[in-house]
């Protein structure tokens, strides 16, 4: 569909404002490659309901208004003590910090990295070594499926570039914070991240997007991740803004043979919230895990939306997703795993369940298995229900009264992801963060 | 200790208790045996507390106050327990997250303090003993892949940890193999004394050689039509519940 002439007008003015300040400037490749994008955007426009991918999540309210994007701050926006909040207390880890999209060298820790590692924001590496991002950026990138990423190429102004050679293990975890400061709604950011892991090579990337204030901007998000053969990584994804802030996410994944992706996708914030993972499992006894929570409220709308191309044999595929809804909060989850004919001996599993908390909350879940392999184990779970009437009442039947046994209950259907979190101390954050906001400020402690 | 009188209580509109009387004095091990369908499970959980039940008449008095007028909690919490037939699975919490939840619970509502985290897993510890469960369970989510024979013993843990005056313990014994019988058994039976009162629901006298009791009733069609020593269970072993349904139809009622 083609974008509404005066949408088509703004992006590409906004562009032309922008155009000699987005990084890579000068490099020819790189201006060619968001020129094209923007063209692309223009012709394909935002996509709409009739999509098939988008069926559920209408973006109607992003399409209709104008987001500009963050022009660098002229000062420093932040001190080091506005970080605490965001902040994972007892993690030790390399940290990067983004500000409306733009690094804050001065707020960045990459202390003691080894030799191997290269960590850093992606508009530095542009700038240092145009040549070696040259190879690795846009091979994941989802420009021509759907507009928002084709937005992204087009104006990304930075994010974090994680590149180790082969056989490097990076021992502590890179914390990435993508913090916005916007207090007036519409505008914009494009974060655009690039993982490249050398054979062997392993990582561990946690990235937080939140805001100071609350604001009804665009976080639009590309991710690409490749991995070499036998690499790992797992990456975390804590998604705590503002809850009128739009958050579209797209996170394209290469595993090659004997490579590892595990990620878990934790949602409490946002009003519109799309996180796409496009996972292409490409060699013998490639792995992926894909967990997911979210926690919604209000009026908010999560929808995670997973496609797992199974392209070659011995493939293994976990996918584990769990939501509790309350008020008028909805929440979408698309599971497609696609076993394509080479794929023999694939293992794929996956589950979604959702807990309604609500008369007003809807959940939609939607598992797709497309199967074109004869020699499979393919399996899909999902429920949508209220919490257990047997559980409540064999709780109270243990002096525990109805209020701290929901809680329970309700803490305990979440703590289901939480508890698959390899980090202790990114558990214990959530155990605390999530449980406040899902007991409305009251702690686990309290319930015993 | 309990006193139920001429209970009558149904479950969408039909009638399942229809004039049940009971009396359990302190220190009593009382059971209720009868066949399928007779409603002791029914009996069990409206002490108990669930919900679904209407109570259409009479009373249940509970160390002179109305048990029927209480919250689920507020029972458990005044010291009735229930060992539960089917255990639930509660994913995601620890069993003994629960236990000191419970415990806690308890424990404040006899306006005692909390205890503190030491001496709290002291007492656990020693509890398991007295059914054989090995620590492991502690920080296993409750019920969750347990086998029948670990979920008994696990609701006669919570009994030992709770303490109540009243344990009502419903078809223990179902599911249980011979070992596994005897060890929840002598479980129960460590927590015998003088100031608890026991109510073993059993359709099997099985269970009955190792937990003696002092008094058998049998529920039939809703109500108590016998009452008798120990002897009564072994005369039902022996001859089913056919013949005291038979001598219901002879007397009319």
């Amino acid at each position: 569909m083609e974008a509404a002439a005066e949408i088509k007008d703004h992006y590409r003015s906004d562009f032309e404002r922008l155009r000699d300040g987005l990084p890579g400037g000068r490099i020819p490749w790189m201006k060619r490659r968001r020129e094209a994008a923007l063209a692309r955007f223009a012709a394909q426009g935002f996509p709409t309901v009739r999509d098939e991918a988008w069926k559920y999540t209408d973006t109607g309210v992003i399409a209709r208004r104008t987001f500009t994007t963050a022009s660098p701050p002229a000062r420093a926006a932040l001190a080091r003590g506005d970080l605490a909040a965001f902040t994972i207390p007892g993690l030790d880890c390399h940290r990067l910090v983004f500000v409306d999209g733009r690094i804050a060298p001065e707020l960045c820790d990459l202390d003691a990295l080894p030799a191997g590692a290269a960590v850093g924001g992606l508009a530095a590496a542009l700038e240092g070594d145009a040549a070696g991002v040259e190879k690795l950026l846009g091979r994941l990138a989802d420009d021509d499926g759907n507009g928002f990423a084709a937005l992204n190429t087009a104006f990304m102004t930075d994010g974090v570039c994680l590149r180790l050679a082969d056989g490097v293990a990076l021992e502590r975890p890179v914390h990435v914070l993508h913090l916005s400061t916007a207090d007036t709604d519409g505008t914009a950011v494009h974060p655009r991240n690039l993982v490249a892991l050398g054979r062997g090579s392993r990582a561990v990337l946690i990235e937080t997007y939140a805001g100071l204030r609350e604001a009804a901007g665009l976080t639009n998000v590309q991710s690409e991740v490749l991995l070499g053969e036998g690499a790992e990584l797992e990456h975390y994804k804590l998604q705590q803004e503002s809850a009128k802030t739009f958050h579209i996410a797209d996170t394209g994944v290469h595993v090659p043979a004997g490579a590892r992706y595990r990620a878990h996708g934790i949602d409490a914030g946002g009003r519109l919230v799309r996180n796409g993972v496009r996972v292409r499992i490409d060699g013998a006894g490639a792995e992926c895990e894909l967990n997911g929570l979210y926690v919604l409220a209000g009026r908010q709308h999560v929808d995670n939306h997973t496609v797992i191309d199974h392209l070659k044999p011995d493939g293994v595929s976990r996918e584990f997703f769990k939501g509790v809804l309350e008020g008028h909060a909805r929440s979408v989850f698309s599971g497609k795993v696609i076993v394509h004919p080479d794929a023999q001996h694939t293992d794929a599993r996956q589950t979604n369940h959702n807990l309604l908390l609500s008369e007003n909350a809807e959940a939609d879940t939607r598992p797709q298995l497309e199967i074109y392999a004869d020699d499979v184990k393919c399996a899909h779970g999902a429920t949508v229900g209220q919490l257990d009437p047997d559980a409540l009442y064999y709780l109270q039947s243990r002096a525990i009264d109805e209020d701290a046994a929901r809680s329970l209950l309700i803490y305990a259907f979440a703590n289901d992801v939480i508890g698959r979190l390899s980090l202790e101390p990114v558990r214990s954050y959530l155990e605390r963060t999530l449980t406040e906001r899902l007991l409305h400020g009251r702690r686990v402690e309290d319930l015993i | 200790m309990l006193s139920i009188r001429n209970l009558q209580a149904s479950v969408d509109g039909k009638p399942i208790l229809k004039g049940l009387s009971l009396e359990i004095g302190k220190g009593e091990v009382h059971a209720i045996m009868g066949p399928n369908g007779s409603g002791k499970s029914t009996l069990a959980h409206i002490l108990a507390g669930r919900d679904g039940y209407q109570v259409t008449g009479g009373e249940v008095i509970y160390r002179g106050k109305d048990l029927l007028d209480m919250p689920t909690e507020e029972r458990a919490r005044e010291g009735v327990f229930l060992a539960f037939q089917y255990p639930v699975e509660i994913p995601g919490v620890s069993n003994i997250y629960l236990l000191k939840a419970a415990l806690n619970a308890v424990r404040k509502h006899r306006g005692e303090g909390e205890l503190d985290a030491m001496d709290f897993l002291k007492l656990v510890k020693e509890r398991m003993k007295l059914v054989e469960m090995d620590e492991q369970f502690l920080y296993r989510p409750v019920n969750e892949g347990f086998s029948g024979g670990e979920k008994k013993r696990n609701e006669i843990l919570q009994m030992a940890v709770l303490q109540p005056s009243l344990g009502i313990l419903d078809e223990t014994d179902s599911g249980l193999d011979i070992d596994a019988l005897r060890v929840v058994a002598n479980g129960v039976n460590a927590l015998r004394g003088p100031e608890r009162s026991l109510m073993v629901v059993t359709h099997y006298q099985r269970l009955l050689d190792y937990i003696v009791p002092d008094h058998v009733h049998v529920l039939a069609g809703g109500r108590i039509v016998k009452s008798g020593d120990r002897s009564l269970a072994l005369e039902l072993e022996r001859r089913g519940y056919g013949w005291i349904e038979d001598e219901l139809r002879a007397t009319g009622s």
